[in-house]
């Protein structure tokens, strides 16, 4: 890789614009083959999908309607053609029972769940940075313990069970928030907000503690570098060792860390929506697998994975930019 | 027998708490048929009946007991579980071990085969393929068990590395030795003990995929007790309230937290003993 970005620099590009173009590049042929995945997957089933699906129903006349609304008698390179064109040019094809265009359904929903996603991470985020830098000051402190402990929770409770005692706390014993987040598009943005902070909270508890903890090593183990030793002895405030000397430096790990959270939070979603039986793509996902509508899953699937790889892509991009040692090559 | 105590005092308490939570629910799950008082799938009363009387913690949602529900379902929750883990472990350890040793084109196509398939979350690729061979136990098994081996693959492949270019391997390629041989006679050993910490790491994990899925109400199918799809069949009841509905989501809680102390302590031990 290094000769690579030093042959760069040699032809006049400077090595960042080297490495996110490689970073780039990395990630498109990715997102190309996991869409070939989840189109070329159903291939996978020995026999035939439309068969399977209609069970010991399935006459062969209806199997042969179904087949062909599938367009599962074209060629599997044709269809996949068509599919993605569609895609590009928004027209996502219809469910399985053909009734139902996924266009249609797919926008609001599509909404409802980054608004979501976007609702936690704005609660999550500043919480998990700030948090996680006051730990690294008072290292072994009751806050540090409590971290551990918050951690710990975090990576052993099925989110439901979060979710469900938010639930029967807030809702049922206090009846501060409603159990159910009952959203349409023309609804309020402040009626919205609070109706939808219990989910949100849900996803924050459950991400926080690890981009709290990833923050705390990020910023220590920048602590422990000569420079910043150096910084003390000259006798600057301990404020601003960390945030105009350690901050700089931790930024990149920070930054990946958070993507990579909110990236889950996507995925987090899906759960948290079904317990509080929010209108979002999640919930779509989920009962079209119940009910075997592959297109609406593979569309889905495709909107969730396309996220998440261009999440973990900005990531990295933003760390390599921010990542002073790389801006300022010697 | 004193140096066995005092072996035990030496152990954190939060790791003896954790043996002790994973032996009770061992020993639940292996002896269910004779602790619960009513069966698995049996009817006894009507729907959603209190607590106490003959149903300690009241009837679910269809009248079957709670209790003996929530027995069964260690059983049948932590046992798919372990096997999960453990293909998972055969297939992504053995693959990991053969890449690193065979190196070469093998290697490359495996490790960029895991590269894509952890691209995107294990969720979105377990949606996509229980819709595309339905739902039920063997595919659920597969499925997870696929998933979740590029980890271990990842893992078993960069400490087989390590061991691959040491001298008794060297050694034991020039005396004609078979693939085979030189994966389980001289890297298994050495590669076992981080293998084993991570263990219990992917056995939380694949705990809480499969209790989520079965939440989903796509894991797990009825009438088999699992404490996933218990949650999701009663959750009605919260709102009135009660609490029974989280109980099996408590039971997973418990078990993952006690787990990961059990992990924590076998790290800390191997770590201490390396430095």
């Amino acid at each position: 890789m290094s000769e690579r970005i030093e042959g760069a620099a040699r032809a006049g590009v400077h090595p960042v614009v080297a490495m996110v173009a490689r970073r780039l590049a990395i990630g498109f042929v990715t997102l190309f083959m996991v869409s070939l995945i989840i189109f070329f997957g159903v291939e996978l089933l020995p026999g035939d999908f439309a068969a399977a699906v209609l069970g010991k129903s399935g006459t062969p006349e209806t199997v042969a309607a179904l087949r062909g609304r599938l367009g599962l008698d074209l060629p599997a390179h044709i269809r996949y053609l068509h599919w993605l064109g569609g895609m590009l040019q928004g027209d996502l094809g219809t469910s399985l029972s053909g009734d139902i265009r996924i266009a249609d359904v797919l926008g609001g929903r599509l909404f409802n769940t980054f608004f979501l996603a976007a609702y936690a991470a704005v609660i999550a985020v500043p919480l998990a940075v700030s948090l996680g830098i006051v730990a690294a000051l008072y290292r072994n402190s009751v806050l540090d313990r409590a971290i551990n402990i918050s951690t710990l929770g975090a990576i052993s409770f099925p989110e439901f069970f979060v979710a469900y005692v938010l639930v029967l706390v807030f809702a049922i014993q206090l009846g501060w928030f409603p159990s159910f987040s009952q959203v349409s598009l023309d609804t309020p943005l402040g009626e919205r907000l609070y109706v939808c902070l219990l989910p949100a909270v849900t996803l924050t508890m459950v991400t926080t503690a690890h981009m709290m903890r990833m923050t705390r090593a990020a910023i220590i183990n920048v602590l422990s570098t000569p420079y910043i030793e150096m910084a003390r002895l000259k006798g600057i405030a301990p404020w601003r060792v960390i945030v105009q000397h350690a901050l700089p430096n931790a930024l990149a790990p920070i930054i990946n860390v958070i993507a990579v959270n909110i990236a889950y939070l996507i995925v987090g979603v899906v759960l948290v929506e079904v317990v509080f039986v929010y209108p979002g793509l999640g919930q779509l996902l989920v009962d079209s697998v119940s009910k075997r509508d592959l297109p609406v899953v593979q569309v889905a699937s495709m909107i969730f994975a396309a996220t998440y790889i261009l999440l973990n892509l900005l990531a990295d991009v933003l760390s390599i930019v921010s990542n002073p040692r790389l801006l300022h090559p010697r | 027998m004193t140096r066995a105590l005092r072996r035990i005092a030496q152990i954190p308490p939060t790791a003896l708490i954790g043996m002790a939570v994973v032996f009770t629910y061992a020993f639940v799950a292996l002896f269910a048929h004779w602790i619960a008082p009513f069966g698995e799938s049996q009817v006894v009363s009507s729907q959603y009946d209190p607590w106490g009387g003959a149903f300690l913690l009241g009837t679910d949602n269809i009248g079957r007991d709670m209790f003996s529900r929530l027995i069964y379902g260690a059983r049948n929750t932590i046992g798919i579980a372990l096997l999960i883990t453990a293909l998972s472990f055969t297939v992504g350890g053995l693959l990991g071990m053969f890449a690193a040793v065979r190196g070469g084109w093998v290697d490359t196509a495996l490790s960029w085969l895991v590269d894509i398939l952890m691209a995107i979350p294990q969720l979105i690729y377990a949606l996509l393929l229980l819709t595309i061979f339905g739902t039920s136990v063997p595919v659920l098994v597969a499925v997870v068990a696929l998933l979740d081996s590029t980890r271990v693959f990842r893992l078993a492949r960069s400490v087989a590395m390590n061991v691959v270019v040491l001298d008794f391997v060297e050694a034991a390629r020039l005396r004609g030795e078979g693939l085979w041989w030189i994966v389980r006679r001289e890297v298994l050993p050495n590669v076992l003990p981080p293998l084993i910490a991570e263990f219990g790491v992917r056995f939380c994990f694949v705990f809480l995929f499969i209790s989520a899925l079965s939440f989903l109400g796509i894991g797990i199918q009825p009438p088999l007790a699992d404490w996933g799809s218990m949650v999701r069949d009663n959750a009605t009841l919260i709102t009135f309230g009660d609490i029974t509905p989280v109980l099996p989501g408590l039971a997973i809680a418990i078990l993952t937290v006690a787990v990961n102390f059990i992990v924590d302590w076998v790290l800390a031990k191997a770590s201490g003993a390396r430095a």
